[in-house]
């Protein structure tokens, strides 16, 4: 019979125990987990990113519901262990459930420390440990009011900067004259203090909370000296405390937490503890590094290795915090024994500190540039004697021996067991090791095996480095194809980062992603465009210097620079007092040609750019509106008469075509999207060689997506059957948005469907309908900022200077 | 070229952009960069007499909106792979106030 292995609590600890345990002996226990959170594993580290908006928490799952499934394992969410009886080998939960244990894991984390101040539990004041408080406080955020955030320290500074990012006035409140006075010294932690600052944050230094004022809700914070910081919403952040309660009733040896040894043993034998929860040889953890490597050593002691062992190792610490590079690792006070280096570039906003001792780096201190952070910290752990290095040790590894070293070189002279990804302690050869022995070839394939560079992705450059060094020739990066000359990026890395990053602008991308060119070129610049509009609807303001004439000026450009105009005629939708108008138009401005489309509209040729505002404004007088014939967005909705006319229709496919272009119009995609909805399957408006198209069936709709008739001929792929109108257009609308949100710029649905594949998509917007609602949202978002009408805003003077030389000096004779 | 035209203010043309000043003899396009140059060329691709005026504009270089060739807007050449050259009219900066030599004005009309 397989042992019984309880564990209390399912954080990143546990997560990573079980993980390394399965992947040895898959079968050795008998598993049951009760998280008190009401959820899966997720990245606790990464609830930063989730609060500024820059990821959602599907994004920092770490062990989703189907993993425990694959691996047998039950989960008990939402239900906190309320006793251990050590003698009858069970455990009991909130809800009646015992259960009985050969081995027991106590992985119950830390709490939050509230400073004993009156008014500490009034409404609005929180915490900041789990994803409960990160709802709490994007919802306190919504007010847009003011905050206070309590505890300058790394989790402090993040939860400011979260919150300052969802629009709320934050001030920090630090006990200490300097910010993070634990990671860094008073020099960095004054130019922290000045960037975070700049970002809009206030912070008070030298605080002390004296109560927290309000009668129910928080309505300020009062310091010792008297002042009053206005605040609906307070955070603490001033530190956690080892949550060893449980332990402690059950009669474990606790001090601060519950002691082990390195071996990660309670004093009860059957019994392990580790995660923040535990205590080893008086000390407490928690950073993620010294985390994991408890980790480590209890999966080895619960697969039957008893000599694995803990050691406390330093770790280095970085600010997740966008535009701010800070590091630190090691021991940086000062002393009589130690020596320090120091180097700064006000300039440059560079500060970097060393401090030795014995010749040997002990501490470390880089802000501003913080690439080097890595090596130093190495040579710290090894204890490597520096004396040779010693005149140009600050400026780091590439100014070794003279001359800047070869990136690839520096890679390949790192030891072995080098650490390469901190958030999650993988080293050099585990990564070289996997990719040799796995036959890894691309950088999502290291992140799936050994999760380098899965956590925050800082490490990435580095891991790239090693598949190059590890392949050789055979790596090819350009699986991943540059955007353009002006990056190595590709279009796929770029639209994560501009999300992971909060870039929000054409020269914040180019300066973070380190672009080649000073402003991009014809290639890279629309594309940009596209993907801010698309990312942050409502935030960014399009550029239209970055856009195609076309769009810029909402008509078509033609080989003698005259333009085409094709207003909109809903699912084609037309009537006299439109046709009048347009007829009208032709005459007044000298139209020479007016012609059908094949997308059921009349298109104006040969329209001189001035007279452009004429032809809208009279245009819009008859209650037309763009066609944006022109646009990398919706054109067309293609509609056959239907069940309202037609003897064969079967549902009102006129009605269903033109609602969906009202509800769609105006968006704007990576590539031109043409609809059409046939009323039965003899399919008249030809909807199975469209981007997105609807065939009526007596059931209802059977939607249809990826097809081209262009430089391709290809069919739709059947995508689902909606029963009712309402769902196809949720369909639709969801799937337009998903194929916004992954499509690259200029690349049509059915070749964004063959990349992604059409089991990921029907994964995203069929079978699951959370996700389908959620991509619905967003594009019902977006569009209360994409549904205005350019022509409208250009006749009442918009870009006026685009419709207008800007001197005559005589009519060009050539162009009459 | 004692004898400069005034034709517009730098603030008349968004940055990355162009306009055009209309001559009996055809349009010239001026453009301005991110960094605040000023330069003017004939409106006319060699390629297919597409208007650079609007096409976009990158560094110190516009890609015409027809066919996508790029020209340097300091010589007027074709850039890359494609050969052409467009021709470019000097021009001076005052104050903000764009000068063109009233000679190229008529030069662009012959």
């Amino acid at each position: 019979m397989r042992e019984k292995l309880v564990i209390i609590g399912n954080g990143m600890a546990p997560g990573r125990a079980l993980e390394k345990l399965l992947e040895t002996h898959p079968d050795r226990y008998d598993i049951t987990i009760f998280n008190a959170e009401p959820r899966v594993n997720y990245d606790r580290i990464m609830l930063s990113p989730v609060l500024s908006g820059e990821k959602q928490f599907d994004d920092i799952v770490i062990h989703g519901d189907a993993w425990y499934i694959k691996h047998g394992i039950m989960l008990y969410k939402g239900c906190k262990v309320t006793a251990i009886d050590r003698e009858a080998r069970t455990v009991t939960a909130a809800n009646g459930t015992v259960e009985p244990y050969d081995k027991l894991v106590i992985a119950t984390g830390s709490v939050p420390f509230i400073i004993p101040v009156p008014g500490n539990n009034l409404a609005g004041v929180l915490s900041y440990r789990d994803l409960d408080d990160v709802h709490a406080m994007m919802l306190a955020a919504k007010s847009r009011g003011r905050a206070v955030v309590i505890g300058g320290g790394l989790l402090g500074l993040e939860a400011a900067a979260g919150l300052n990012e969802q629009g709320m006035d934050v001030t920090v409140v630090h006990l200490q004259p300097t910010l993070m006075e634990r990671q860094l010294d008073p020099a960095a932690g004054y130019l922290l203090g000045e960037a975070i600052k700049s970002h809009g944050i206030k912070v008070v230094t030298g605080a002390n909370t004296k109560q927290i004022l309000g009668e129910k809700r928080v309505e300020g914070v009062e310091l010792s000296d008297g002042t009053v910081l206005p605040a609906g919403l307070v955070v603490m952040a001033v530190g956690i405390r080892p949550n060893a309660a449980l332990a402690k009733e059950a009669g474990l040896a606790v001090n601060r937490g519950i002691v082990v040894d390195t071996q990660m043993r309670t004093s009860d034998p059957s019994i392990y503890a580790l995660g923040e929860c535990a205590e080893v040889n008086g000390a407490c953890f928690g950073l993620v590094a010294p985390l994991y490597d408890m980790a480590n050593v209890l999966a080895a002691q619960l697969a039957g290795d008893t000599v694995a062992s803990f050691k406390a190792e330093v770790t280095a610490t970085r600010l997740k915090v966008t535009g701010i590079n800070l590091y630190s690792a090691g021991d940086f006070a000062e002393g009589e024994d130690r020596e320090e280096i120091v180097l700064r570039d006000a300039a440059a906003g560079v500060y970097k500190r060393l401090i030795l001792k014995d010749d040997r780096i002990i501490g470390t201190v880089l802000y501003g540039e913080t690439g080097d952070g890595p090596w130093f910290f190495d040579m710290m752990k090894k204890g490597t004697d520096t004396t040779a290095l010693r005149d140009t040790l600050i400026f780091g590894q590439a100014y070794q021996g003279g001359s800047p070293l070869d990136p690839m070189a520096a890679v390949a002279a790192l030891p072995d067991d080098a650490e390469i990804c901190g958030c999650n302690g993988v080293c050099k050869s585990r990564i070289t090791g996997a990719i040799a022995g796995k036959g890894l070839t691309s950088l999502d394939d290291v992140r799936a095996h050994t999760k380098a560079s899965a956590s925050c992705g800082s490490c990435t450059g580095l891991v790239e480095k090693l598949l190059q060094m590890t392949l050789g020739d055979s790596y090819n990066p350009a699986a991943v194809q540059p955007m353009c000359k002006c990056t190595d990026l590709g279009h796929d890395e770029v639209r994560r980062l501009i999300v992971a990053k909060g870039l929000k602008s054409i020269p914040e991308v180019m300066q973070q992603l380190e672009w080649k060119t000073s402003c991009g070129c014809a290639k890279c610049r629309p594309a940009l465009n596209y993907y801010l509009l698309a990312d942050w609807p409502g935030d960014y303001v399009d550029d239209g210097q970055s856009r195609f004439i076309n769009e810029r000026v909402h008509a078509n450009i033609q080989k003698d620079g005259t333009y085409s105009v094709v207003p909109r005629m809903w699912g084609g939708v037309t009537s006299p007092k439109e046709l009048r108008a347009i007829a009208d138009v032709a005459d007044k401005f000298h139209i020479p040609t007016v012609k059908v489309t094949g997308g059921q509209r009349i298109d104006l040729l040969g329209v001189k750019k001035e007279d452009l505002p004429g032809v809208w404004a009279d245009l819009n007088a008859a209650g037309m509106v763009s066609g944006a014939a022109y646009a990398k967005g919706l054109r067309t909705v293609k509609t056959c008469v239907g069940s309202e006319w037609c003897r064969f229709g079967t549902q009102d496919s006129t009605g269903l075509g033109i609602r969906i272009e009202k509800f769609m119009w105006g968006s704007w995609t990576p590539a031109k999207v043409k609809m059409a909805v046939s009323g039965c399957p003899r399919n008249c408006a030809e909807a199975t060689c469209k981007d997105v198209g609807v065939i009526c069936v007596d059931s209802g709709y059977d939607i249809h997506f990826a097809g081209a008739a262009g430089l391709d001929i290809k069919g739709t792929e059947l995508l689902c059957h909606a029963d009712t109108e309402d769902e196809a257009l949720e369909i639709i609308a969801a799937l337009v948005q998903l194929y916004r949100e992954q499509g690259r710029y200029l690349e049509r649905i059915y070749k964004w469907a063959k990349r992604v594949g059409i089991d990921s998509i029907k994964a995203n917007i069929v079978s699951d309908l959370e996700k389908r609602r959620r991509y619905y949202d967003r594009f019902v978002h977006s569009q209360k900022f994409a549904q205005i009408d350019p022509w409208e805003e250009r006749v009442n003077g918009k870009d006026a200077h685009e419709f207008a030389a800007m001197a005559e000096f005589g009519v060009p004779a050539a162009a009459e | 070229m004692a004898d400069w035209i005034e034709i517009g203010s730098v603030a008349d043309i968004p940055r990355r952009g162009a306009r055009c000043v209309t001559t009996p003899g055809g349009r010239v396009a001026v453009f301005r960069t991110m960094e605040d140059e000023i330069f003017a060329l004939e409106n006319r691709c060699a390629h297919k007499a597409g208007p650079l005026a609007e096409g976009i504009v990158h560094g110190a270089a516009v890609t015409c909106p027809l066919h996508n060739w790029v020209f340097d807007l300091r010589t007027g050449k074709a850039t890359g792979a494609d050969e052409g050259q467009v021709r470019t009219f000097p021009v001076d900066v005052v104050d903000g106030r764009i000068f063109l030599a009233r000679e190229m004005i008529a030069a662009a009309a012959e």
